[in-house]
């Protein structure tokens, strides 16, 4: 059990609070592993650390055999370890096509002065993603809207465009934070279809979410915080009925564990 | 507007600028317009670099501390070293753009009126060392520079002596209106190059940015440096026109200027500093006659400009089209 990535005894202190205490896991090649906990349990503080926007206290993130915890966050996405954003984190002010093009990034050969001149390689890269932002967005059901303002486009929109930035830096590991959050059961479930459709292009997905219904449902393996601390980790079907889970979320939300 | 149209337009331009102000001076004998119109065109290049730190996102209100800096480089290294002016000019926008790499590295991760405030004191800063410094010869400046000699390049004269010239007015000012044009041109293939949409996305969310793998520390730097570049090449011909250069030539309220410039001409547009530049120069003269409350209606005209019009004179024309098409 090796697996892409590993978190090794990562540890992340904010003064006299551990926001995340010693957590360790894998994260295996083309699985869907969902990181859930209630409020508070340092999900959203381990997120942080894994796409390297903070830095860890101790402990460390590998991938593919490197440390990537500690460097900057554009050199994490450059070794194919890219983030997507809670809410509407996107380019608002361009149009959604722009948005995707503009992140593809990491695939350009040409240099910036190469694109200022239009040289040739600089016209192929331009070419190709375009070429490659369209696909994303048939891919993702935004085909139609491509020429709308990112700015103006509904809620559930918004997500699936945050998804088509992270495609277009064609990551290898991608994390979605709270992907479902704030959408009913219909946009639920075809947000759960489309991150399904990353995976199967070959992308190892891990996210961190408050719908349990929707991690049942979706996650090849879930772990478990609370108070910062891995308090397990399993099969959907095992963590339904691990007893330390049930106990964690009893009182507060003990139904919402899902079906 | 069609490539064709846009193209067409920009020569239209040209023509214009090179071939129709002249003869319209010449036959109207208004040549005091040259140094109105040579001086709004080296403004207007000095703006168009603070127009790029608006397009990453950053409120620029330091320009005149680099059109200081390439005045005096220009004008040491042609009064001191002999160096020919032609070549001092590229010299003296280098030299701001390597001084605006070493000041920006700290302060560029600044945003907001934070950033302002600092490039808002290095205006303070330049004028203080050019005070201060013994190569700069403080507060009495630098005067009876040279006029620029000939240009030649590979046994050719492109350039002729600026010292025989038989209209020296009209040297400064050609030199001046094709060198903004070079500079808008240069800013025009800037943003509509893939750079631009780069640029674009620091000024939209950085985070975002620097998570899809763009080197968001580096391309505010590029951008910083370009726009300091033409704030240099601006003041290094500043100064040859007026054969001097002072501590004061370019002081804070220039920098407000130059930022106001953008504003006013709208921060969405390519032309908007060059139209900004031009209206709010020539709406300063035109109020001449309004004597002492001069600065009073300029000041309110600017206002009641940016309430009604707050993304810039240049929107206009947006907004007429986009009716068009309805």
């Amino acid at each position: 059990m090796d697996g892409i990535l590993q978190v090794e005894s990562l540890t992340k202190r904010y003064g006299g609070l551990v926001a995340v205490n010693d957590v360790s896991f894998n994260l295996m090649e083309r699985e869907i592993l969902s990181v859930i906990g209630p409020n508070g349990a340092g999900k959203s503080t381990l997120f942080k650390l894994i796409s390297s926007f903070v830095r860890p206290t101790s402990g460390k993130v590998v991938f593919q055999g490197g440390r990537i915890s500690g460097r900057a966050p554009h050199l994490v996405a450059r070794q194919g370890v890219v983030r997507t954003f809670q809410e509407a984190t996107i380019f608002k002010g361009m149009t959604v096509r722009d948005n995707v093009i503009v992140a593809h990034h990491l695939r350009s050969h040409a240099s910036l002065f190469g694109f200022f001149l239009g040289t040739r390689s600089a016209r192929a890269d331009e070419a190709s993603f375009a070429r490659s932002a369209d696909e994303i967005l048939d891919f993702l059901g935004l085909g139609d809207l491509r020429d709308e303002l990112a700015g103006a486009l509904p809620q559930g929109h918004l997500r699936a465009l945050g998804i088509a930035i992270g495609l277009a830096t064609d990551p290898k590991v991608l994390l979605l934070d709270e992907p479902f959050a704030g959408m009913n059961q219909d946009e639920t479930m075809r947000a759960v279809d489309m991150v399904r459709g990353v995976r199967d292009r070959g992308i190892t997905v891990m996210l961190v979410e408050h719908d349990m219904a929707a991690v049942m449902r979706i996650s090849d393996r879930i772990v478990v915080l609370n108070f910062g601390v891995k308090i397990a980790e399993g099969t959907p079907d095992e963590i339904q009925h691990d007893e330390k889970v049930i106990e964690a979320y009893l009182g507060v939300e003990d139904e919402s564990i899902g079906t | 507007m069609s490539v064709v149209a846009r193209l067409a337009a920009f020569l239209a331009l040209v023509v214009a600028l090179l071939v129709g102000v002249p003869k319209a001076i010449a036959l109207t004998g208004r040549v005091d317009l040259y140094y109105t119109l040579t001086l709004t065109s080296l403004l207007s290049i000095a703006s168009a670099g603070v127009w790029i730190t608006f397009y990453i996102g950053r409120i620029n209100i330091g320009q005149a501390a680099y059109a200081l800096t390439g005045a005096y480089v220009s004008a040491i290294l042609v009064s001191a070293y002999g160096v020919s002016f032609w070549l001092t000019v590229p010299i003296a926008g280098l030299v701001c753009a390597a001084a605006s790499v070493l000041i920006g590295l700290p302060i560029l991760r600044l945003r907001g009126v934070y950033f302002a405030m600092v490039t808002l004191v290095s205006t303070e800063v330049a004028r203080l060392l050019a005070l201060a410094l013994p190569i700069t010869e403080g507060a009495k400046g630098m005067v009876n520079l040279p006029l620029p000699g000939p240009l030649d390049i590979a046994g050719v004269t492109v350039i002729p002596d600026f010292a025989h010239l038989a209209n020296l007015r009209l040297g400064f000012y050609l030199l001046s209106v094709v060198l903004m044009l070079v500079t808008f041109t240069i800013l025009y293939r800037l943003v509509h190059s893939r750079v631009g949409s780069l640029f674009l996305s620091l000024q939209q969310n950085e985070e975002l940015a620097s998570s899809v793998g763009i080197n968001i520390a580096y391309l505010r730097i590029i951008a910083y440096a370009v726009s300091s570049f033409f704030g240099g090449i601006s003041g290094a011909i500043f100064a040859a026109i007026s054969q001097s250069v002072y501590p004061s030539s370019f002081t804070v309220a220039d920098s407000v200027n130059f930022m106001l410039n953008c504003f006013l001409g709208g921060l969405g547009y390519v032309v908007g500093p060059l139209v900004g530049t031009f209206v709010l120069r020539f709406g300063w003269d035109l109020l001449f006659q309004a004597e002492q409350y001069q600065l009073l209606i300029y000041s309110i005209v600017l206002i009641g400009l940016m309430l009604v019009l707050p993304n810039g004179l240049v929107s206009l024309v947006g907004i007429r089209r986009r009716k068009a098409a309805r």
